[in-house]
């Protein structure tokens, strides 16, 4: 197939990167300002030198990339709440033109769902979002392979959030000293408010919710608490009583839920590092738990080309 | 009514240290038909109201059973547990903040107020102080079936309270 990328981040550089191996072509990339096209597919090593030197994945713009020749186009812009621009704009773009849309970006299937569920029914093209919830892990197909049957899924959603629980579990340590190690680490952002207060794993959940119920959730239906600032004390009275604190996103009976859970230590849901789990409750199966790295370029981009390969073959 | 319906029952009372309040707690049983097998006064220990806990075993049928412990609660003695399967979940939270400024023991007595919980026992961590942030974890107990609610009781608490709660993770569901 033929792709088109736009966003040129961890996520959008590594489709670019990885695609040849699955065999598919980029013929596009953008990232906010700048665009490359080349129908008869990019060079990989290319576009990043030039990302990397001039700051620019080419001379072209955008728009040009929206209006390539491409089978499906990846979206993988930054995640923004509301009216979750441009992303949105991007997916419309594409099911316009009866093109398929992968999407890494949470913001339009967490916040504008029916609306791009309407423009796909419209469209001929397939909108498919594995790499939004768990990143490399394989959730949202799973629950498309269940056909029905889960009833409920709950998990820990952010990488982020888990390691530093983990880590001030382990060594006893303060929140801002674990934050701050994070940061070093690259495993939180400077500005790390997405991640410890609670969004973006309440986004994931939204859009699982919207899957599990075929509704319009967005975050505002969403009960979301933090774990920014919570002192180490909290972890040692969980760890004499045989339990853990983790951020936990829990999808069930309706109701969209994020906030910091007392687990067993041991248990299933308290894994440790920037690991993702999730569990899934189904009709006749019992529970499932799947978990892997929930975030990073190369997992989340497996995610997307995973997609790529679930899509109908001609549009 | 036959002798096969008397069972055994456990009734956890709470009295002021006064004299003539066991007692008092004790005739309410005895006039409506119960067979006192054990009485357990706890002394010295103290209830987190600051009563005297005391443990009733006795034999009764059913209807008397529900008599007496109507009687008990009429004649104003305090049943903080009556029954032998009452308080049988036990769940537990931890509650974050300012615990001690908020007033931990108003904290504790309003759970055990909105009837369906007990509060089992308390563990406080306070390593800044009793002025700065604290955590406690509460092991709650609750009726059977009843852990739902004991939880909306314990986030409206931490709610108008201002404090950080974090929940168990009810895997069945809430």
């Amino acid at each position: 197939m033929k792709l088109a990328v736009m966003g040129a981040g961890a996520v959008g550089t590594s489709v670019l990167e990885l695609a040849g191996e699955y065999g598919h072509d980029v013929v596009g990339v953008a990232d906010s300002t700048s665009g490359v096209v080349d129908e008869s597919g990019l060079n990989p090593d290319d576009v990043t030198s030039r990302k990397r030197k001039r700051g620019i994945v080419g001379d072209a713009t955008p728009e040009d990339v929206l209006g390539a020749d491409y089978d499906a186009l990846v979206e993988a812009t930054p995640t923004t709440l509301d009216d979750a621009e441009p992303g949105f704009s991007h997916v419309e773009r594409a099911l316009g033109r009866d093109r398929h849309v992968v999407l890494a970006n949470k913001g339009p299937v967490a916040e504008r769902y029916d609306e791009v569920r309407a423009l796909e029914a419209d469209s001929a093209g397939t909108v498919l979002f594995e790499a939004a919830v768990g990143g490399a892990i394989p959730i949202l197909s799973t629950i498309d392979d269940l056909n029905g049957q889960v009833t409920a899924a709950r998990g820990v959603l952010n990488g982020t959030a888990n390691f530093i629980l983990s880590r001030m579990a382990a060594e006893g340590i303060g929140y801002e000293h674990v934050l701050a190690e994070a940061q070093d680490l690259g495993v939180a952002e400077a500005d790390p408010t997405f991640d410890v207060e609670g969004t973006d794993a309440a986004l994931k959940c939204v859009i699982l919710a919207n899957v599990l119920y075929e509704d319009s959730y967005t975050l505002s239906d969403a009960e979301v608490e933090g774990i920014a600032d919570l002192p180490g004390s909290a972890l040692e009275l969980a760890a004499e009583d045989g339990r853990t604190i983790r951020l936990v996103g829990e999808v069930a009976d309706g109701d969209v839920r994020v906030g910091p859970r007392l687990v067993p230590e041991n248990g299933t849901l308290a894994v440790s590092g920037t690991l993702n789990i999730v569990q899934l409750e189904t009709s006749h199966a019992g529970r499932l738990n799947i978990s892997g790295r929930g975030a990073g370029g190369p997992e989340t981009a497996s995610a997307v080309l995973a997609d790529i390969g679930r899509l109908p073959e001609s549009t | 009514m036959s002798e096969a319906d008397v069972r055994s029952y456990t009734v956890r009372l709470e009295l002021v240290d006064e004299p003539g309040e066991l007692l008092r707690a004790l005739e309410p049983i005895a006039d409506n038909g119960g067979n006192l097998l054990s009485i357990f006064h706890e002394r010295g220990n103290l209830t987190p109201r600051g009563h005297i806990p005391v443990e009733v075993d006795l034999e009764a049928t059913e209807t008397q059973f529900e008599t007496i412990v109507d009687a008990l609660r009429e004649a104003g003695v305090n049943v903080i547990q009556a029954g032998a399967e009452r308080y049988s979940e036990e769940l537990t939270v931890v509650l974050v903040g300012h615990l001690v400024e908020t007033d931990l023991s108003d904290t504790l007595r309003q759970f055990t107020e909105c009837g369906g919980v007990s509060v089992g026992d308390v563990s406080l961590s306070a390593p800044k102080g009793t002025e700065g942030e604290s955590s406690a974890r509460l092991r709650l107990k609750a009726i059977e079936g009843q852990t739902a609610d004991a939880l909306q009781t314990a986030r409206k608490i931490a709610d108008e309270k201002q404090l950080r709660l974090v929940e168990p993770l009810m895997e069945g569901g809430l």
